[in-house]
């Protein structure tokens, strides 16, 4: 097969790549040029840089491959960085990069790949696709620790049918063992942040690219009593507890961020928890919903572990009852179904209560 | 491999690698040295010099600079005049000027000097009419390209340096005609200029060298430091075989001209007509409206884009280019294009195909047959 191989530089799609390749497949290595500096060249730090681009053509010439640099930077100003100033702007966490698996490397990209000639679109992505005889089903990778599957959640039965995820078979002990074995240059380069276009800093970009961020405003409690001020909402994340800069005989944490009239609402722990949150936008995997009331684990951030809830269809949305009271459910991020290994979709939280 | 990018650079001629050998080898010797090593290398350099002064109508030898390039030639033919004795003068540029030159006038903007840029026509031609509007008497050096490295649009340099010298008799003109030169009769008289730049790589030399041509009495501040090599114009060992390799491919292609003039028109017509009859909404950029180099041919074809293109191509073994690529490669809103007010879109689907010496007649049907090909997978 050919093979279109997006490689962000990083050693995770290094190794994607060097398996392809060593699957026999003809592959071609592309980078997406996502983003560029206020001079419109690649930037120096973050990601997309020239020194990241730079590494993917080492690492392919050393496959021997074909390599280019594909500019998807107003693919992804209109569709990733413009969803999550618009998202943050209402009051939500978004995360940008479901917006740009979705829209760039799994939207836009895999059309390419068929324009390219390309059968497959292969990623470094930390997930497994396998196929139960009927339908194809996303599984989580290997290697626990680095699993990516979250941000994969919204993929179909199509997408499925048209990528290879070949790291999820490996952890990433095994990756940087195999990068180094092929003497790839990226064996031993630090692992990419998440929120890679705010080059390390969400506080930083928010300040700069959202003036709305930036003001100062009131600090209130659930009953709207204003107890503080802040320099701009663009320092809180709901769940924060440090850096509020008011005092209590007692933890107050960030339960509400709305850069819109520059309110940050705080409260005590049992405040932040909520039993239950509405989740819309949902899509499943196979294409079917599971069962009313359907017993499955949920992720409701990247990076922390499922916890235990049932699904109750309510307004096209789902009803997520957690078996728990959990904290720091926030409104924007992807709420991910799981049973056991697969994924079985998921979407957006909507509300938490 | 069917090799359709000359424009970017183009396969050494013999000559050029002949004459380098000896510098490579036995005659390793510096120029700038008083033994007979030195002197032996002193003596290639300075009767190559004598050769492209005669080639590029310099009035004496010493009126030719060697420097690192064409980009470095732009460099000097721009800051040179306009930073001499301390001066901040002005430089006027069209807006199709190759990055050397755009980028030269923004930091010598920065430094002070005026800068003003010049429009364009929708085939990427400045007028001089425009040009002399533009100069005042602040005015130093008017840089206006003679051909467009994207489009291979031709400019009317003679008469926009002609109009340019009504507005202010003590402008110089400057002009970058490194893509001019593979098949345009190129000297100072012909084209009415007092700075000129060259390059070696793209006439069949090697890459890293290339010359300022200029009419004698020009002062310039240099703009690499150090030895005082080159009358102080331009320190730095010299790169003795790069000089000699130009300067023998220089004449090379000049002697080479006719010929090259006939086969590559010939692959070019052949180009045209059997893409244009195998994909009827084929776009030539300049097509016949405009006077272009002979060895171009710029195109979109609607609905598909460069990129896509240029990598099918690559697959299938043919090599072209868009005008305009990044330092990572990817490629870029061409401001060539912008400035002929072609909308994004479309720009973003014009591919350049350049020919060269070592191409034939039958090399026109080829790519002719290789576009085709993409364009009816992708349609």
């Amino acid at each position: 097969m050919r093979i279109l191989v997006a490689m962000s530089g990083g050693v995770d799609s290094s190794v994607a790549a060097a398996t392809m390749v060593e699957r026999g497949h003809e592959v071609i290595g592309v980078t997406l040029k996502q983003w560029s500096g206020p001079d419109g060249r690649l930037p120096t730090a973050g990601c997309c840089t020239v020194a990241d681009a730079e590494d993917a053509r080492r690492v392919a010439a050393k496959l021997g491959i074909p390599y280019y640099v594909l500019d998807y930077r107003d693919r992804f100003a209109e569709s990733v960085v413009a969803h999550f100033t618009s998202e943050y702007l209402a009051g939500r966490t978004p995360n940008p990069c479901i917006e740009c698996n979705r829209r760039v490397r799994f939207g836009a990209l895999l059309s390419r790949a068929a324009e390219l000639g390309c059968d497959r679109l292969a990623t470094g992505h930390h997930a497994r696709v396998d196929h139960d005889g009927t339908r194809y089903r996303l599984l989580v990778g290997r290697d626990r620790d680095k699993d990516q599957s979250y941000v994969l959640h919204m993929l179909g039965q199509g997408e499925l049918a048209s990528i290879l995820l070949p790291i999820g078979e490996m952890t990433k002990t095994e990756v940087r063992a195999e990068a180094a074995r092929l003497g790839l240059r990226t064996a031993t380069k630090a692992d990419s942040q998440d929120l890679c276009f705010v080059a390390g800093d969400y506080r930083e970009f928010l300040r700069e690219r959202l003036p709305q961020a930036a003001r100062p405003g009131p600090i209130v409690d659930a009953t709207g009593t204003v107890v503080g001020s802040h320099r701009g909402t663009a320092d809180f994340t709901i769940g924060q507890r440090k850096g509020l800069g008011v005092s209590f005989g007692e933890p107050r944490y960030v339960v509400g961020v709305d850069a819109a009239t520059s309110t940050v609402t705080i409260g005590r722990r049992e405040e932040l928890a909520v039993e239950a949150c509405l989740v819309t936008g949902v899509s499943f995997i196979s294409g079917g919903a599971p069962e009313e009331g359907a017993e499955v684990a949920v992720k409701i951030r990247y990076r922390s572990a499922a916890v235990a809830a049932t699904l109750w269809t309510e307004n096209g949305g789902r009803r997520v009852r957690f078996s728990e009271a959990q904290l720091a459910v926030s409104p924007g991020q992807a709420a991910v179904f799981y049973r056991g290994d697969e994924v079985l979709g998921g979407g957006t939280i909507e509300e938490a209560a | 491999m069917l090799y359709l990018d000359h424009a970017a650079t183009t396969p050494m001629r013999p000559e050029a690698r002949e004459a380098m050998a000896p510098y490579l080898d036995a005659d390793f010797g510096n120029p700038s040295g008083l033994h007979a090593p030195s002197r032996r290398a002193k003596d290639a350099i300075e009767s190559a010099r004598e050769r492209l002064a005669a080639l590029l109508g310099a009035a004496h030898p010493l009126d030719v600079v060697f420097t690192g390039g064409g980009t470095e030639s732009d460099n000097l033919g721009l800051a040179g005049p306009c930073l001499a004795g301390s001066g901040r003068g002005g430089v006027v540029i069209s807006a199709v000027e190759h990055e050397a030159v755009i980028e030269t006038a923004r930091f010598l903007g920065r430094l002070g000097c005026p800068v003003r840029v010049v429009p364009v026509d929708r085939f990427g031609r400045a007028t001089p009419g425009d040009v002399a509007a533009a100069v005042d008497e602040s005015t130093r050096v008017v840089s206006v390209m003679a051909a467009n490295n994207e489009t291979g649009v031709i400019q009317p340099v003679a008469e926009i340096a002609a109009a340019a010298r009504e507005a202010n008799p003590a402008v110089l003109v400057h002009t970058d005609a490194v893509q001019a030169m593979v098949s345009l009769p190129v000297n100072l008289g012909l084209l009415g200029v007092d700075l000129l730049t060259v390059a070696s790589h793209k006439v069949g030399g090697p890459k890293g060298v290339g010359a300022l041509v200029m009419r004698p009495g020009i002062e310039l501040e240099p703009v690499i430091h150090g030895g005082g090599q080159e009358l102080g114009r331009r320190s730095g060992t010299h790169d003795v075989a790069g000089i000699v390799g130009m300067v023998a491919a220089a004449e090379a292609a000049v002697f080479d001209r006719d010929r090259f003039g006939r086969d590559v028109g010939e692959a070019r017509s052949r180009f045209e007509a059997k893409l244009t009859a195998a994909v009827p909404d084929v776009v030539f950029t300049i097509g016949a409206g405009a006077d272009r180099l002979v060895q171009h041919s710029h195109f979109r074809v609607p609905g598909i884009s460069a990129e896509t293109l240029l990598i099918r191509l690559d697959g299938a073994g043919v090599a072209a280019s868009a005008g305009s690529a990044c330092q990572s490669g990817a490629l870029e809103m061409s401001h060539v294009l912008a400035a002929m007010d072609l909308p994004a879109e479309e720009a973003a689907e014009c591919v350049r195909i350049t020919f060269g010496w070592t191409t034939s007649p039958h090399d026109g049907d080829s790519a002719a047959a290789a576009v085709a090909t993409v364009v009816g997978d992708l349609r």
